[in-house]
């Protein structure tokens, strides 16, 4: 039967034959249909959002045993949990019996889950542990069918948990690749390498997922969709170098540089641009609620070593990139959730550091500067960037204009550098990593991955 | 540390851990019956604040909104319902003074894409309630609020309660901070770009 439905889905699913994915994907430009098509949204919900390794939450969220956060891979519902002996795990939101949503909270802790409908009772592992009145029914319930399905891969690379319904997938580590480097440094530049989430700026815009990913490495766009931003912030400046003015003048020819590192995943390094000194970073930071006290009061305390500590409350200049839905940018992780062919969530988490000695017990000072510097650019940045996308989103309603340009630093001499393991590297306006990105999606699309759930706890 | 030295509009000196600290405390446990002001009268000249305010706002009068603040003041959009700690947490909005005058600023500069066309509104105010507190020149108040928001392409609503701290200063009631409680502050929203 499994064998007659995959077929039908697949049906349903499979628009391999429907378009010439070579005619939709150029080297220079895409179809608009990528963006538009319904079809084409469904069968990302399992070619992309399901056959590879997907962000899903952070452990900081799950801290302890029988620790809930609810979540989604593609539309389904998720509860990613640690479950009652610190195993973490991914479990389809969804009673076995009826369909019906088991968890109804958006985070907390829980041993079991008894659904509202019928009472069927499962433990955090995913099995079913007892359903109301057995005699009614001539089966045992020992088959394990009738546990919640759970993803069968799920892996977290030092607190990023990732799940995917591909039984083939590679290891988490391979898929990532190259772009563990920039994961490890900007985790690193906290003590003892690690970071808290601490609630978010929510966001969300009528438009398709992938022009949120288009712009994540995006450089060309700073000085024009962030103008409003980059004029607030130095407005009270006595040098205009707040925030990412580096992208003024002539933003090719400075050291930063975008490095496409394989399987969609490319990272944008701007770290060049600052000085390399303990404060070069809170230097540039743009004012913010508690900056002079903070500043003053860690600088009374600590004299010089202060500025290494308020560094920690500026934005790391990077933005590193894990296809399909997840970036790490200032101290954000920013997470995007498709919601419909022209409707995404975009998630800025907030992060904390952790104090492990090596602060003086000025974590708590540290932090609440870092929560004001990073409700900056969702507030006064990211805002203008979404009414694009969604003007965008409206514009792509012309059917015969049918291209969207990827071009930029395509064959000009010199320009973009591809080393023997396929890594690219560009100057900050180029949109090498576009065009890389969605090569691969291209591929994805038109793969054949072997999806399952696992029922076995 | 001499805070009235220092501009609020050009540094931050007065938001500091105790400043936090004795904000979340007075925004816990505030709205109780034994502290309500039942005085018609009084009652009134706070409601007549609210809805200037609101006027002001949708008026986009922001000079004139920003003089019904105290100087050292806060605009606070939690995340949490309830408040939270914003000392440890992001929140929607946690603006100082300088950081009100920052949003205005940008929505001045005419390159805020977000609010280009900008948003008509509408602000209801009601369900005003006012608190007394230990201090008699500081007083609390709860109101409900409904932002009707039109942008091209229709009519939103935004819906919660606020609660404000006035203080007397000078024989006039002014706002030293305006929490805003959206009632899906925990939800993604979609171009939260005015001011509430």
């Amino acid at each position: 039967m499994l064998e007659k439905i995959k077929s039908v889905l697949n049906r349903l699913t499979d628009i391999s034959d429907l378009y010439d994915w070579d005619e939709l994907v150029q080297e220079d430009r895409v179809h608009r249909l990528i963006y538009t098509d319904p079809a084409i949204f469904v069968a990302e919900l399992t070619h992309i959002f399901g056959a590879v390794w997907v962000y899903l939450g952070h452990e900081s969220q799950i801290p302890n045993n029988d620790d809930f956060i609810t979540v989604r891979l593609g539309l389904r519902p998720i509860i990613l949990l640690r479950d009652s002996q610190g195993k973490i795990r991914a479990l389809f939101n969804r009673c076995t019996h009826r369909g019906t949503t088991l968890c109804r909270k958006e985070k907390g802790s829980a041993r079991m889950f008894t659904c509202p409908y019928h009472g069927w009772s499962y433990l955090n592992t995913g099995k079913l542990r007892a359903v109301p009145w057995p005699d009614g029914y001539a089966c045992d319930f020992k088959e394990a069918k009738f546990n919640v399905a759970q993803l069968p891969r799920v892996d977290s690379y030092r607190g990023f948990i990732f799940g995917t319904l591909n039984a083939d997938a590679p290891p988490l580590l391979d898929y990532l690749g190259g772009i563990t480097e920039p994961i490890d440094e900007w985790l690193d530049r906290n003590p003892g390498g690690k970071v808290v989430v601490c609630e978010a700026n929510r966001l969300k815009f009528k438009g398709n997922w992938k022009l949120a990913y288009d712009n994540s490495g995006d450089g060309y766009h700073v000085v024009f969709s962030h103008r409003s931003l980059l004029e607030m912030e130095n407005r009270l400046a006595d040098e205009a170098n707040k925030g990412m003015s580096y992208y003024k003048g002539s933003p090719d020819s400075k050291a930063m540089y975008m490095r496409y590192t394989g399987n969609g995943h490319h990272f944008k390094d701007k770290r060049p641009n600052i000085q390399k000194r303990a404060g070069g970073l809170w230097a540039v930071e743009g004012p913010a609620p508690g900056s002079e006290h903070y500043a003053d009061e860690l600088r009374r305390r600590f004299g010089a070593k202060a500025d290494e500590l308020l560094d920690l409350a500026g934005s790391e200049p990077v933005n590193i990139n894990v296809f399909p839905n997840l970036s790490l940018l200032g101290n954000h992780i920013q997470v995007f959730e498709p919601v419909s062919v022209d409707e995404t969530n975009v998630t800025w988490y907030g992060t904390s550091v952790v104090d492990d000695g090596s602060l003086g017990g000025a974590a708590d000072e540290i932090n609440a500067l870092r929560m004001r510097t990073q409700e900056q650019f969702p507030n006064f940045g990211e805002v203008d960037d979404l009414a694009n996308f969604e003007e965008i989103q409206r514009g792509l309603a012309c059917l015969e204009d049918e291209w969207i340009y990827m071009h930029r630093g395509l064959e000009v001499p010199g320009r973009v550098q591809t080393d023997e393991n396929g890594v690219v590297t560009a100057p900050a306006t180029d949109e090498a990593f576009m065009r890389e990105y969605i090569k691969e999606w291209k591929r994805l699309m038109q793969a054949q991955p072997n999806l399952v759930v696992q029922r076995e706890p | 540390m001499n805070t009235t030295a220092h501009d609020p509009s050009l540094t931050s000196y007065y938001v500091t851990d105790a400043f936090y600290r004795e904000l979340v405390e007075s925004f816990t446990d505030w709205q109780r019956d034994d502290l309500a002001i039942e005085d018609v009268a009084e009652r009134d000249r706070c409601r007549l604040l609210l809805e200037r305010e609101a006027r002001l706002l949708d008026q986009l009068a922001f000079d004139q909104w920003l003089n019904l603040y105290a100087p050292e003041c806060v605009h606070w959009v939690p995340t949490t319902p309830g408040g939270g700690d914003p000392r440890r947490e992001v929140v929607i909005a946690f603006d100082d003074r300088r950081r009100m005058e920052d949003r205005i600023f940008r929505l001045r500069t005419g390159y805020a894409w977000s609010q280009a066309p900008k948003s008509r509104t509408v602000r209801m105010i009601s369900n005003v309630e006012l608190f007394s507190t230990a201090r008699k020149a500081v007083r609390m108040t709860r109101s409900n609020f409904l932002i009707s928001e039109f942008r091209p392409d229709g009519v939103r609503f935004l819906s919660g309660w606020c609660g404000h701290r006035l203080i007397e200063q000078n024989g006039r009631w002014l706002i030293q901070v305006r929490q805003v409680n959206l009632i899906d502050c925990d939800q993604n929203l979609r171009n939260p770009s005015i001011i509430l």
